[in-house]
């Protein structure tokens, strides 16, 4: 095998450190390892101490995202010889999250956030089970397809710097998935959602830098779909302004008018 | 040192457990729920399903097809009174999941799409393009949200069921971020932790799934049931495990040996047609494709890679609109891991493990032998899968069972009285254990990640696609002295704080338990059935072994064995065929109808 | 990362999470950063732009000799350097906002999602064509 590449990793424990430190460990290169391979052999063979999250290792669990180099990256998608160039591979946790230890951040709040925007399906006059599904033709299916393909894995949280600004802001995976289900034709919930996210915590919050979108590994684009919310919005409430009759129906069917 | 009580416990936040807390809290609104899992929920290994679930839906379908099909693929060892109630409940629960937003792939009109898969007579395979696990868990998840009794434990590890007089009264539980140790009780538990595949060194199973539930029950004095049936996928990557789905065959995909041949026609599974045939060739079922992949190998009509020798499976004949449309994950996962593009190259593939058949026994409400002590899902047999599963029943499995143990457990929680004598003390117990056991100790010569693969090998070796009497006796020796060796485990990490380390140690405790059941049930099953294939036995028998291994644990840790026949209502053995249009069959099911006539005694007979 | 502190206080099963500060220069870390900040330091020059429009309409207003005196004020080495940069950005600023509505506007064609630049295409094309006729006017004129 021969060749190595050295990988620096944050290493932070609350019991004996006060901030976090860099430390080095030399790695074999191999053609088909992930950084998440080289993690594994560091616990494995070096030090069984270095803690991380992983479980599924084919980018679908959404558990193992750490900045590599600075940029936000699933740990399981990102192989090791795209960075063979280099001298060394840095590996630290995600970004704007508290940090439990060495590469473990906390997601309470990203969780609290996720709830906050009702992300499932409201709706009340539906029929009964036997009667069978809501029919949705696929290109209904299609206008909310790409939303609902979020992961969770929160490196657009790490992507953005108004997160890193604004605690309170709601952030692009939680308005994404709102927006997910405002645009699913089964679904009645977009004006209860309005609450939140027509808020300056919510989509006014965002500056569109559009970071999320680049780094989003589900290609998801949630600074899309918070543009694509504020056209909407502002739309209803100029056709409010304009008409006021109009209102109230234009509210109801908020997330369709937002394309 | 905190208890904190509940009504009702699920250890496990996958599919299974996130449907029997919903199921729970319909039950009753006051019942106070919690779900304790070692990983956020979304993260569960249901998320990497990728084909779909099965319910009949389609008017040229039949109830009676579905669990015919689903009886014939687990070459009769299911428990047909289950596969009844399974395959009747399962469209019921694909709707609901429907009603809770999921987003199922549709037909023009609007109405859900279905397709064929191994194994399946009929299409009935509902899907969500080739991401169907991740969008049932995630809709699930969302929809537990709305729950306000559904509390989470999140990053909770499960290390001991607490039980008084043979009754379960709750769990022992660390919290990965404090390292607090802590006493959850509740009248009722549901395990709901999934497989066991990290047992096996190569497999499509995610880092979390080590049999936990199963070591768990099988501790606390509860049977495991058919361990020695476990699922070989025939499609894995090599190298990383993993899956290309079976829906990569079902639309069309062929399996290719190193000449470029469709060698699977030389193994009775019928003969090449350009497209897909329902139970024929390549939608054959799992365990005959992976038994023929051996042959193949062993006849040198593979290729030979550095991760094992490989077979082809070839897509480029469906086009990149087919591919983009029905298999966008099975080309993302090509591109991004395997760096090749299945629009114009062929895709290595290799048997790998998939599934566990066995489980904790239960009956057809998910409860166990043990007061107390439910369980759904993969951790459980019900038994649907006798001894091979069909692809997409499991996901529907988890719905149904997942479902019927939540409300099963909720009903028996309404009736009992809080009684937690002991819970502390076993707690504080499994703590002092813990520390002087792993966090306190020194001078342990053993790795955890050298014995997991001496282990992962010995198994792989021994329990393999083909089995035999001296390997397996050999493997059972050398997995007591692993048991031994793991006794001087030895940490780096000492921390409270999120110790992996300290958590991989016990899951290294749980697989070993799996993996010596899996052993031994495989060294006493001396037929083979479906995925259980012994060399030296190559023959089914029923008359010694129409019945369920059932493997109990003794006070001294050795285990004893006891067999437990199967429940037999409409479909009395027949000779499995795949890849014949109906001729024999026809006699099956002329038996078929003599047996309905018969079916008054014929149960009673057989399940007493 | 630039607490002093040296002796941790941990208290046993009370985890103390480290909770990086974001720095002042976060926006000079990374390209895609600086080009944002960019972008919103844009509208200070589009803004500049503007009232320096408002101002020569005064002028112009105002009579030839205002005019002369402002267009004399327009030539000194400093405002010429002024209106580069201001130039610059509102060409900046024009462009990224222009390439960025697909993105805010998902346009569909009879269910179909058209492509990202047909929905870009048409801001270019009035801006072309807006540019010549007042251009024209300007030229005739």
């Amino acid at each position: 095998m021969g060749e190595s590449i050295v990988l620096e990793i944050a290493r932070y424990s609350p019991e004996r450190d006060a901030e976090p430190h860099l430390e080095t460990y030399e790695v074999p290169l191999r053609k088909e390892w992930v950084v998440l391979d080289a993690l594994n052999h560091i616990k494995d063979k070096i030090d069984g101490s270095l803690t991380y999250r992983w479980s599924c290792r084919m980018g679908i669990c959404g558990s193992c995202g750490v900045m590599v180099n600075g940029e936000p990256k699933l740990g399981c998608a990102t192989f090791l010889s795209s960075y063979a160039g280099r001298k060394r591979v840095r590996v630290e946790p995600l970004r704007y999250f508290p940090i439990v230890r060495d590469l473990v951040t906390e997601l309470g709040d990203f969780l609290a956030k996720l709830k906050k925007v009702k992300p499932w399906l409201i709706r009340t006059d539906g029929p009964l089970l036997r009667e069978g599904e809501y029919l949705q033709t696929p290109e209904q299916l299609d206008d909310y397809r790409q939303l609902s393909m979020c992961i969770n894995c929160t490196l657009c949280y790490s992507a953005c710097p108004v997160v890193g600004l604004d605690a309170l802001f709601v952030g692009p995976a939680a308005i994404a998935l709102a927006q997910r289900y405002n645009k699913d034709s089964r679904d009645r919930g977009a004006k209860e959602r309005t609450l939140i996210l027509a808020h300056p915590d919510g989509i006014w919050g965002c500056t569109f830098v559009g970071e999320c979108t680049r780094v989003c590994p589900q290609h998801v684009d949630p600074a899309g779909a918070i543009q694509q919310y504020k056209v909407g919005s502002a739309l209803a409430w100029f056709e409010g302004l304009i008409m006021p009759k109009k209102r109230r129906k234009t509210e109801d069917r908020h997330g369709a008018a937002a394309d | 040192m905190d208890v904190s009580d509940h009504d009702i416990l699920l250890v496990g936040g996958g599919a299974a457990g996130l449907r029997a807390a919903i199921a729970a809290a319909e039950v009753h609104p006051k019942l106070s729920i919690a779900v304790v899992s070692k990983v956020y929920p979304m993260r569960s290994h249901t998320v990497s399903a990728e084909g779909g679930a099965a319910g009949v839906i389609k008017a040229d379908d039949s109830l009676d097809e579905h669990a015919y099909d689903t009886i014939s693929g687990g070459d009769w060892l299911c428990d047909q009174d289950a596969v009844e109630a399974f395959v009747k409940e399962a469209p019921l629960e694909l709707v609901q999941l429907e009603r809770w937003g999921c987003p199922w792939s549709r037909e023009p009109d609007g109405h859900i799409a279905v397709r064929a898969f191994g194994g399946m007579k009929k299409k009935r395979t509902w899907f969500a393009a080739d991401k169907t696990g991740f969008h049932m868990l995630h809709t699930l998840f969302q929809t537990t949200l709305k729950y306000e009794p559904i509390a989470r434990y999140d990053e909770w590890f499960v290390t001991k069921l607490l039980v008084d007089d043979g009754r379960v009264l709750g769990v022992v539980a660390i919290e990965l971020m404090s390292g607090r140790v802590q006493a959850i009780t509740a009248r009722a538990v549901v395990l709901c932790t999934g497989g066991c595949g990290r047992v096996f060194p190569f497999t499509t199973n995610a880092n979390i799934k080590n049999g936990d539930g199963m070591a768990l029950a099988y501790r606390a004095g509860a049977p495991l049931k058919d361990m020695e049936f476990v699922q070989y996928h025939p499609t894995g990557l090599p190298f990383t495990g993993i899956l290309v789905t079976e829906a990569a065959r079902a639309e069309g995909g062929y399996l290719l040996n190193k000449e470029g041949y469709r060698y699977l026609q030389d193994y009775n599974l019928g003969t090449p047609e350009p497209k897909p045939v329902l139970r024929s060739m390549e939608l054959g079922p799992r365990d005959r494709l992976s038994q023929a992949f051996v042959k193949e190998e062993q006849k040198g009509r593979t290729l030979t890679t550095p991760y094992g020798s490989v077979v082809h499976l070839d897509l480029r004949h469906l086009g990149e609109r087919t591919i983009n449309l029905k298999l966008p994950f099975v080309r993302e996962l090509c591109l991004k891991y395997q760096n090749l593009d299945p629009v114009k190259e062929l895709i290595p593939v290799r048997p790998v493990v998939h599934y566990m058949m066995g489980g904790v026994s239960t009956d057809v409400d998910g409860c166990t032998p043990l007061p107390g002590l439910y369980a759904a899902g993969e951790v459980a047999c019900v038994s649907i899968n006798g001894a091979n599963r069909l692809g997409s029943n499991s996901l529907a499995e988890c719905l149904v069972f997942g479902r019927r143990a939540g409300r099963a457990a909720a009903l028996f929680a309404s009736e009992q009285r809080v009684h937690h004598r002991n819970a502390l003390a076993q707690a504080h117990d499994e703590q002092k254990r813990l520390e002087s056991q792993f966090l306190q100790k020194s001078g342990g010569r053993e790795r955890v990640a050298a014995i997991r693969e001496q282990m992962q090998a010995t198994v792989e070796a021994s329990a393999g696609i083909y089995r035999e009497e001296p390997s397996l006796t050999r493997a059972a020796a050398k997995l007591r002295e692993l048991q031994e060796r793991a006794e001087d485990v030895s940490l780096d990490d000492h921390s409270h704080t999120f110790n992996t380390e300290l958590q991989s140690a016990l899951e290294l405790g749980f697989m070993l338990d799996v993996a010596e059941s899996i052993v031994e049930c495989a060294l006493h099953r001396s037929e083979s059935r479906g995925a259980h294939q012994r060399t030296d036995y190559p023959a089914r028998d029923d008359g010694n072994f129409l019945a369920h291994s059932l493997l109990f644990r003794n006070e001294d840790g050795s285990s004893r064995i006891a067999y437990m026949p199967v429940k037999i209502t409409q479909w009395p053995p027949g000779e499995r065929i795949y890849g014949r249009p109906q001729e024999p069959a026809r006699e099956t099911t002329a038996a078929v109808d003599q047996s309905r006539q018969d079916k008054q005694s014929l149960p009673a007979r057989r399940a007493s | 990362m630039q607490q002093p502190t040296k002796v941790p206080h941990y208290t046993k099963y009370h985890p103390r999470w480290f909770r990086p500060r974001v720095s002042v220069y976060w926006w000079l870390g990374q390209w895609q950063y600086l080009r944002f900040i960019l972008r919103e330091l844009s509208s200070v020059f589009v803004a500049l732009t503007v009232i320096m429009t408002l101002l020569e309409l005064r002028a112009v207003v105002q009579g030839p000799v205002a005019y002369a005196r402002f267009q004399h004020q327009l030539a000194k080495p400093g405002v010429i350097l002024i209106s580069l940069i201001s130039l610059f950005f509102v060409l900046f600023h024009t462009i990224t906002w222009f390439n960025l509505t697909p993105r805010a506007m998902a346009v569909k064609v009879a269910g179909k999602r058209i492509p990202e630049w047909l929905v870009a295409a048409p801001n270019y094309l009035i801006w072309i064509v807006v540019s010549g006729a007042i251009s024209l006017l300007i030229l005739r004129g």
